[in-house]
């Protein structure tokens, strides 16, 4: 529902004022305002979608006009390619692992900051840099250095680099993102403000302890943060590229453990100029986010809690 | 004055373990920081061999070898490619989006609901669904090893993101300057530009902030997009040093990645409360 609080035609009615424009002039002016995002919602939007699923029946390499190849990339992609089944393993694996300790951290801290009188805002700004820091080449190129062979973790630990151990890798990966949790805890702290003081107080009066308040006041009033959160962090670690390509040096490695989707899309479209079999890869992304995506959705009716729902 | 205290104790003793709790876990978080600043200033043989976070005496010469440059290329070169294409982002963003933004918070046109929606999913779509198509457009168009596939988008507001954004922020702001505004005379041009923008800069320095830390850090479109070293950014000289497996080119290669990093650094030291508070509203508003 928008709100938009005056009618315009209750408005201009009774006054006539001389300088009103008429109805369509004004509507221009919308498309005026508009324009830069429509032709860029048509242009580099809505025509590549298409495109990219007319290529993905296709064989192309750029060079070459595309010939139609109908199911053959999505059959080939299913049936005889063990690394594009490796690649869609270890992004859930990795989607699995990150987000929800990410998440959880983030909610810990959130929770932790929540009350602090003092040094709040000190640690809000702490806690949420490498949020900012942890995309860029640098940071990764210092997760590869720092978990492998004679790095600290291996000094630490004595477990050898995990950069170069199968089973470690992906974890090296992942942790970069737990590390990133700033960003969620930033959301969630700001929802847990929100949460009126009224209803902590109405609980302690009913006789609810720290315990019960939380379970009863804040995971339901948090839910909507909460979901919104996961929805983010999920769509976004489907995606991670840039810490995987530093950590396995740009080759997935070690034994394709590190091998997500997105540089197995890269592998196929840009190094080996296959565009049409990236493409298909492409589309089957966007239809497992949006099918993932469309869960959440479904299962939040019984899990979120919209408190002041229809007052918007 | 004793009962209070006593009283407070518990309080005061929980509120101290919080603290220490908040500072361990800052330390684990800030120890990869504090890793790769000693590391860029310690000599080749300390690298590995060293358990000390400290370097034994401070090697200035890796910021000399990383001020040389890489493959030929000198830093100034690197960093102005970097600044470049950071900066058209940021312009074209901050244009782009507060217009569409001020379309979709204030005026009326047909098909709003709809394109509101659409508007909003996008933000959700994966980078990856257009990208190639959007590759073979710019090579088509003789645009690939340019600058151009990374800053033209950002000026037809491709980044949905900062357009709802400042639709959010726009719709807090009272409504009666723009009445009063088109009472004297304002079409909805003058009105945009001269009453409208000023009240939204918060929300555009956000835009402009988040934006230029986004596209400084961005490394799969540059690495598609441009192919000669000379037009090389910050971030894919980096690259190069990927492969690199021996510890020698450590000290170098790290003293070139905080110099990659200073500028989101300066940011977030000038402008934390807007990229909080930004990211903060994201959230919870909508």
């Amino acid at each position: 529902m928008t709100t938009t609080a005056i009618p315009p035609e209750a408005k201009r009615a009774p006054a006539a004022a001389p300088r009103r424009r008429p109805r369509r002039e004004r509507e221009g002016a919308a498309w005026v305002f508009l324009s830069p995002w429509v032709l860029g919602a048509i242009v580099l939007t809505l025509l590549p979608m298409a495109v990219s699923l007319y290529l993905s029946f296709t064989d192309y390499d750029l060079f070459n006009p595309p010939k139609w190849v109908g199911l053959r990339n999505y059959t080939q992609m299913f049936t005889e390619d063990p690394r594009y089944w490796r690649s869609v393993v270890t992004t859930l694996t990795y989607v699995v692992i990150a987000v929800p300790l990410q998440l959880a951290l983030a909610l810990v801290v959130a929770l932790a900051l929540k009350g602090m009188k003092r040094g709040k805002a000190f640690y809000r700004s702490a806690f949420y840099a490498p949020s900012l820091l942890g995309a860029s080449m640098s940071i990764a190129l210092v997760w590869r250095a720092v978990f492998n062979d004679g790095g600290p973790v291996d000094n630490l630990l004595g477990t050898g680099g995990w950069v170069n151990k199968p089973g470690f890798a992906l974890l090296a990966v992942a942790l970069l993102t737990v590390w990133q949790f700033g960003a969620p805890m930033v959301i969630f702290l700001a929802g847990l403000q929100q949460i009126p003081a009224e209803l902590y107080e109405a609980a302690a009066v009913d006789g609810a302890g720290k315990w019960r308040q939380f379970l009863s006041v804040t995971v339901p009033m948090l839910s909507p943060v909460l979901f919104f959160n996961l929805v983010l962090q999920t769509i976004q670690a489907f995606q991670v590229f840039t810490p995987a390509f530093a950590v396995s040096a740009g080759k997935g490695g070690p034994a394709d453990s590190t091998l997500v989707y997105t540089m197995y899309l890269y592998d196929r479209g840009f190094v080996a100029s296959h565009m049409g079999y990236a493409s298909a890869m492409a589309w089957v992304l966007l239809l497992v986010i949006g099918i993932v995506t469309a869960v959440l959705f479904r299962t939040s009716r019984s899990w979120v809690f919209y408190a002041s729902e229809g007052d918007r | 004055m004793t009962s209070t205290t006593i009283t407070h104790r518990p309080v005061r003793r929980g509120r101290v373990a919080v603290h220490l709790g908040c500072l361990a876990a800052l330390l684990v978080m800030l120890y990869p920081l504090a890793w790769l600043l000693a590391t860029s200033l310690k000599p080749a043989d300390e690298v590995i061999a060293s358990l000390n976070l400290l370097p034994g005496h401070l090697e200035w010469s890796n910021y000399s070898t990383a001020l040389e440059g890489v493959n030929d290329v000198s830093i100034w070169r690197l960093l102005g490619n970097s600044l470049l294409i950071a900066g058209g982002a940021v312009l074209g963003n901050v244009l782009s989006c507060s217009l569409a933004a001020y379309a979709f918070a204030r005026l009326r046109f047909r098909f709003r609901g709809p394109l509101f929606a659409f508007m909003i999913a996008t933000i959700m779509l994966p980078h990856h669904a257009v990208l190639i198509p959007q590759y073979i457009i710019f090579n088509q168009l003789g645009l690939v090893n340019t600058y151009w596939p990374l800053i033209l988008p950002k000026f037809l507001a491709t980044e949905a993101f900062f357009v709802f954004l400042i639709v959010q922020f726009m719709r807090g702001l009272p409504r009666e300057l723009e009445e009063a505004a088109r009472i004297d005379g304002c079409g909805p041009f003058r009105s945009f530009f001269q009453v409208v923008l000023p009240l939204t800069r918060p929300a555009l320095i956000t835009t402009a902030i988040f934006t230029f830390i986004w596209t400084w850090n961005d490394f799969f479109t540059q690495l598609i997009y441009l192919f000669d070293p000379d037009k090389f950014t910050l971030t894919l000289a980096l690259r190069s040093f990927v492969d690199a497996s021996s510890t020698s080119a450590f000290g170098p290669m790290f003293a070139l990645s905080v110099i990659a990093l200073l500028p989101i650094v300066l940011f977030f030291l000038a402008f934390q409360r807007f990229l909080v508070e930004g990211m903060a509203s994201s959230g919870v508003k909508g």
